[in-house]
């Protein structure tokens, strides 16, 4: 070893000295073209893919759906019956309380993310931007059926006692007040659903409107300001009109996830299939709440089909909201490069 | 200004300007105190929703939470061992199986597909599954799996969670390559490397931070989820390690638990929920920092 050690490395050098003078360039090293050529089909393969999953989730509702489609045809959509021993089906109830639901929701939550984001835009201490930021990023990362168990257990009771019963007594008599308000006010229904599905969006517009917000040119609001502008006449008649695709964009967003979420809601909807009063506080059923309690049990035929159809229709419904949602926020991202 | 001529002459107009300059800048009070009252309002939610998660959660928390199976209605003792496993589990499995295909798709569109319409189509088709029904989701796996296998079985959770996977990891991928600069790709170019060597040891290598953040985010996304699970990979009383039969869940389970009348199912269900969230806080609060810190 001690002798042999030197003279090897030194072989090494001379072979690698002497395939310098050869003067050919290095062999071997370089990759095969096949290595290109695969790496490029497997990432266009995955691209491929999530297309083709839009298209499977598509196709598999239509067809799952098809025996409901084929009984009802579209009169599925403003039947409210839903009768599982009769074998009769209709998707107004939950059709109509997944789209209550959401509107209650996007009453509250869109002028509260207003806030929120006109507060971490223009009011908020540097230093206090990002954690304040991240605290309404984990309110969005809390999952859902977390949502719905303290809503069932903890957020009902509270909201019986404390709004429902006081609004009732309140409004007993006024005419469309009065019916709204009616109902037992049990804390279980459309108004709890409408309020927790609010505290789930929240984060959702709020950081989209922030992040919109941030993308008005500072020229602009400085000059606003030079003016003499107060912070609230820069926000509402500069920074406003100048995003306004984009804040109509990040509400959009926030009806999307709204409309689709299942667990929250199904925990405090009440889940009952009949639809005989304006009442905010009746229970009621949504589409995602009726698909997680039903469809396990459902039997195959009719009664599963018809659960698809409200899947399908779901979808669809969401698929617009979100497109619309997209499409303008892609506007006003397209003006920005613009502008600037 | 010239404010002795004003004050000599208190004149009309100077009034309603004054009038106006009180009235816009008391409109701008209650508007920032209004938008102070809306950010407190969204801190107050998550305070209380975490407050109370660990003050009812803490109290079921033991050993036997890990140890025991999932008990019957008003027994003594019991855990949620199976269901913690089996959303480890499953949720494992589909971070492994989604986490290459979201890279893949997130390269394509960085890399390969910045034009076109194959690039353009899948970008927004993309950011519509990120918010897609998850429920939907589970409909879809039901009926392309489950029904034709005749079976619940874990490897459809599985398929459902990682179809949630997917997006989560393509947007992130997508949008963190694009931010590595170009001088560096073509530096690479330029000293001859083919391209899926620039893509893989140069621009993936110099975003991993980003692209682990947003694996690390997705992970937190499943570990929630319910509603995909709920006809996927259904739920199971007792231990089981094969991902054919049906497997219990830790969000399903507390999903059973919750909406039973039974004081020790609540009980398990909050410890249940306490689990989840702090796991799925930890995981967000160190995706935040691990980001945050590489760049």
């Amino acid at each position: 070893m001690t002798a042999s050690f030197p003279a090897s490395a030194y072989l090494g050098d001379e072979d690698r000295m002497q395939s310098h003078l050869q003067d050919r360039p290095p062999a071997g090293r370089r990759a095969s073209p096949w290595a290109d050529v695969v790496f490029s089909a497997l990432a266009h393969g995955a691209a491929w893919l999530t297309l083709a999953l839009l298209a499977g989730i598509l196709v598999s509702l239509v067809i799952g759906a098809a025996p409901a489609i084929r009984a009802y045809g579209l009169s599925f959509l403003w039947t409210s019956e839903w009768d599982p021993v009769q074998n009769r089906y209709g998707g107004l109830v939950m059709i109509y309380g997944t789209l209550m639901t959401s509107l209650i929701a996007l009453v509250i939550a869109v002028p509260v993310s207003f806030g929120i984001a006109l507060f971490l835009t223009e009011l908020s201490p540097l230093w206090l931007k990002r954690p304040l930021g991240t605290a309404i990023e984990l309110l969005a990362a809390v999952p859902s059926i977390v949502y719905g168990m303290w809503g069932l257990l903890v957020f009902s009771p509270i909201l019986s006692r404390f709004v429902q019963q006081p609004l009732q007594s309140t409004f007993k008599d006024v005419p469309v007040l009065g019916s709204l308000f009616s109902g037992p006010p049990v804390g279980i229904g459309l108004l709890s659903a409408g309020i927790i599905l609010a505290i789930m969006v929240i984060p959702f517009i709020a950081s989209v409107m922030r992040d919109v917000f941030d993308v008005t040119p500072p020229m602009l609001k400085e000059s606003a300001y030079a003016l003499g502008s107060t912070t609230w006449e820069v926000v509402w008649k500069v920074v406003l009109p100048y995003t306004k695709t984009g804040v109509v964009g990040a509400i959009m967003l926030g009806l999307g996830r709204a409309l689709g979420e299942t667990m929250a809601v199904t925990f405090v909807i009440g889940n009952f299939n009949q639809l005989d009063s304006l009442s905010l506080f009746q229970a009621a059923n949504s589409i995602t709440s009726a698909l997680a309690n039903e469809f396990g049990e459902a039997a195959a035929g009719l009664h599963q089909a018809s659960l698809i159809y409200l899947g399908l229709v779901l979808f669809l419904i969401t698929f617009i909201v979100l497109s619309i949602s997209k499409l303008l926020l892609q506007r006003l991202k397209r003006r920005e490069g613009r502008v600037t | 200004m010239n404010a002795p001529v004003a004050m000599a002459t208190p004149d009309a107009a100077q009034l309603a300007r004054r009038r106006l300059h009180a009235r816009r800048q008391r409109r701008n009070v209650v508007a920032l105190t209004l938008a102070l009252a809306a950010m407190a309002f969204g801190i107050f939610w998550l305070v209380w929703i975490l407050v109370e998660t660990v003050r009812l959660g803490i109290g079921g928390l033991s050993l036997t939470l890990f140890t025991e199976m999932t008990p019957p209605p008003q027994a003594d003792t019991g855990g949620l061992a199976n269901a913690i496993f089996g959303s480890l589990a499953m949720v494992t499995t589909a971070t492994l199986l989604g986490t290459p295909i979201g890279v893949l798709a997130g390269i394509y569109l960085a890399e390969y597909g910045q034009r076109g319409w194959l690039g353009h189509t899948t970008r927004f088709i993309n950011d519509i599954l990120l918010s897609a029904p998850s429920i939907v989701i589970g409909l879809f796996i039901y009926s392309v799996v489950v029904a034709r296998v005749q079976s619940f079985s874990g490897w459809a959770g599985v398929l459902a969670l990682a179809l949630i996977v997917i997006p989560v990891v393509i947007r992130t991928t997508e949008n963190m390559l694009s931010l590595i600069p170009n001088a560096l790709r073509e530096a690479a170019y330029a000293l001859g490397t083919p391209k899926w060597r620039v893509v893989l040891t140069v621009t993936l290598r110099a975003a991993r931070a980003g692209v682990i953040t947003g694996i690390l985010l997705a992970v937190a996304r499943i570990a929630g989820e319910t509603a995909p699970l709920l006809f996927t990979a259904l739920s199971n009383q007792f231990w089981t390690s094969d991902m054919s039969k049906p497997m219990a869940s830790l969000p399903v389970t507390i999903f059973k638990f919750a909406m039973s009348p039974y004081e020790n199912w609540q009980k398990l269900a909050w410890a249940g929920v306490f689990l989840i969230t702090l796991g799925v806080l930890i995981l967000n609060i160190v995706a935040r920092t691990f980001f945050r810190n590489r760049f």
